[in-house]
């Protein structure tokens, strides 16, 4: 079965280790990725502001593109794509009126008004696939894995685009367990790494990654399993200084949801590329037999 | 376009001296950096505000639609739109609102280009400002070139340089993208960055252009070339029209009648 | 922190610009500081979320515009999601912020960003910070 596919810019450069693994995925388990064609930049944020219409240009004609090419589903990976496209789409579903403001101004394009369902990955391995459907084709379960699901902000916020219960989401430990490796919850799985802070105070980010380091790390975690690749990089790119700075800190893998369902699949580990991980990965997954 | 009206100096001239016949030339009204004229239908935008009275001494370069010097943009009466052409190309019409937009100040990042590599990285660090792009497309619609401009600003995003090298091939580096640019960017620059790189470090290098250098170099062709210097001046004509030529509709398996030196 | 509250210091038209902008009604808010207590970023903010608001709706512009706290705001939407009147903060943040940026005012400046980040950086922080910080 084949679903249009949204990547987003970074899955093109540095997040590759999060689309690779998935297209690859995907296929084992009977679904063909259709990347759209001339997709652009979706703006990776909502714009909140009321009389901001320009900002939502970006996302609205991704979604004309995939009606344009005959899809009324289209697939992200990434949690902002899958946040921002969404929230586009809900309001030129809603808002006739900033509707008909975005079409007109959109003279080069055909009308819009919200036909597209957009989905995340892991909604199509819950509901599309099942757990236990998953569970089946799992060859390789990442047995003595502890991995703590950190969920970020933009997979559960606002309320109207959550892919799960804002309060206590359960769905990457569902993913988690289904390929057999143990989830660690801890109560910063939602907390907001800085997200784009990175670019206006990077010396904060990382009092935030610690923050959430350590508490999965004081949960008994030996890895963060997530979704966005800007949450990774938050995450990630502070940890050698950590390191130095904190004796008790020996660095905490960063694995994108997609690599370990790959790995369970039986998938050749090449495919998971690895090498762009933070938090050498590689080294804990020997350590646990699930790489040679 | 007649001859009698290329040679007619500005607007004053109009009052043709009936002695000298010249034909009956229509005039249509234009509006050129909203003063109206009266030039003759047929002429290029150029040729209209020369004859108009207007002197280039920039803002005109080749006069046949490569060079991109001559930017103009116009609109028409009761069209919200705003049209984009080059002046040296654009056919006058009735009523046109016109101006030359021929150069429009552009962020142009300084760099070696030695040191650069082929990563998408090289482009997001010589011009951050690409990330303000919101894909409100009012640079295609600006290219009088009909490149698709946003869809190489997007795959600059996606870190795929020989795409946007590909979809921007015929830019002229007019600027006129970058004047409408919502996000303040220089698509212009950007691209010819990304050219840059896409022919230095991602084209394959022509292996069979670098083997018949060296086997050049190594005086494969010496002894045929001293034999021409030798000929005479008519023999040479002779050899010259007997040449044997490659058909136009040669297919890729197409050889000489002489294959020594293949 | 105390601020003087009069009637000549109330920026009855900057209440007016943020009501709009933000499409949100600041008079919701009962101060219960749910926002302030779920914000991550709070302990690095001049004035707490919850004192925005409250600023913000008594035409504080000075104050507001003085402080670093829309600034640090992630949009995170901690707030959002918890508030219990229903009140979108990251609303009223994302307002701020653009009657800064639209006076042709930056807070960031891409060529600022020191290029060895700008070659590290993913493109989704470079979007999402430019589409915040600049206007």
């Amino acid at each position: 079965m084949s679903l249009a596919y949204y990547p987003g810019c970074t899955l093109k450069t540095k997040a590759k280790n999060l689309e690779e693994p998935a297209i690859a995925s995907m296929e084992v388990l009977g679904f063909k990725l259709e990347e759209i064609t001339r997709w652009n930049c979706c703006g990776a944020v909502h714009s909140l502001a009321d009389d901001d219409l320009i900002h939502q240009v970006a996302p609205v004609r991704n979604l004309i593109r995939t009606t344009e090419q005959g899809k009324n589903k289209l697939v992200t990976l990434c949690s902002f794509c899958f946040n921002t496209l969404k929230r586009a789409n809900l309001l030129m579903k809603a808002d006739t009126e900033k509707r008909n403001t975005i079409n007109s101004f959109m003279d080069d394009e055909i009308d819009y008004s919200g036909e597209v369902k957009v989905i995340h990955l892991l909604e199509v391995l819950r509901d599309e696939i099942g757990w236990e459907a998953l569970a089946q084709k799992v060859k390789l379960p990442l047995r003595d894995l502890k991995v703590a699901p950190y969920y970020g902000c933009m997979l559960l916020r606002p309320r109207e685009v959550a892919m799960d219960s804002v309060e206590n989401p359960g769905i990457l430990r569902k993913l988690v367990e289904t390929v057999g490796a143990t989830s660690v919850d801890f109560p910063e799985s939602t907390r907001c790494c800085g997200s784009y802070q990175i670019i206006s105070d990077p010396g904060v980010i990382s009092a935030y990654a610690w923050n959430i380091l350590s508490s999965a790390l004081s949960y008994g975690a030996e890895a963060l399993v997530l979704t966005c690749p800007l949450c990774a990089y938050d995450l990630g790119q502070g940890q050698e200084e950590l390191v130095k700075k904190r004796a008790e800190f020996k660095g905490m893998p960063i694995f994108y949801f997609t690599q370990l369902l790959a790995l369970a699949l039986g998938l050749d580990h090449q495919v998971c590329h690895f090498e762009l991980n933070y938090g050498n990965p590689e080294s804990l997954l020997r350590e646990k037999n699930l790489l040679p | 376009m007649s001859v009698k009206a290329k040679k007619r100096k500005g607007p004053t001239t109009t009052k043709v001296k009936e002695e000298r016949k010249v034909p009956e030339v229509k005039l249509i009204p234009v509006y050129i950096m909203g003063k109206r004229y009266e030039v003759p239908e047929g002429l290029t935008l150029m040729k209209a505000m020369e004859y108009a009275g207007y002197r280039f001494i920039r803002g005109c370069g080749c006069r046949g639609g490569t060079c991109g010097a001559c930017g103009t943009v116009y609109r028409k009466p009761g069209d919200y739109k705003l049209q984009v052409a080059l002046a040296c190309q654009k056919t006058v019409e009735p009523d046109m609102y016109v101006t030359q937009i021929p150069f429009f100040p552009a962020n142009r990042a300084q760099y070696e280009f030695a040191e650069l590599t082929s990563a998408p990285e090289e482009v997001f660090k010589l011009y951050p400002e690409l990330f303000r792009c919101v894909a409100c497309n009012a640079c295609t619609k600006a290219c009088p070139q009909g490149i698709q401009v946003m869809d190489a600003i997007s795959a600059l995003k996606q870190g795929n340089i020989a795409e946007a090298s590909r979809i921007s091939f015929e830019c002229i580096q007019c600027g006129l993208c970058t004047s409408r640019c919502f996000g303040e960017l220089a698509q212009y620059h950007m691209f010819q960055l990304a050219r840059r790189i896409y022919g230095a470090r991602i084209l394959p290098r022509a292996e069979h252009l670098a083997e018949m250098v060296k086997a050049i170099n190594e005086g494969k062709y010496d002894d045929i070339l001293n034999e021409l210097k030798r000929v005479k001046k008519d023999e040479l004509e002779k050899l010259y029209r007997e040449r044997e030529e490659e058909p136009v509709t040669a297919g890729e398996d197409w050889k000489p009648r002489d294959t020594t030196y293949l | 922190m105390s601020v003087t509250i009069s009637s000549k210091r109330r920026g009855t038209e900057f209440v007016k610009k943020v009501k709009e902008l933000s499409g949100e009604n600041l008079h919701l808010c009962y101060q219960c500081g749910m926002c302030s207590g779920v914000c991550p970023a709070a302990s690095n903010m001049d004035l707490s979320p919850r004192q925005v608001i409250e600023l913000a709706r008594l035409g504080m512009q000075n104050e507001i515009v003085k402080s670093k706290t829309v600034w640090i705001c992630a949009s995170c939407l901690a707030c959002t999601v918890n508030c219990p009147r229903g009140f979108d903060l990251s609303r009223l943040m994302e307002a701020i912020r653009l009657l800064t940026l639209r006076r042709n005012v930056d807070h960031v400046k891409p060529e600022q960003i020191p290029p060895e980040e700008r070659d590290d950086i993913p493109q989704i922080a470079m979007v999402s910070g430019l589409r915040k910080f600049t206007g």
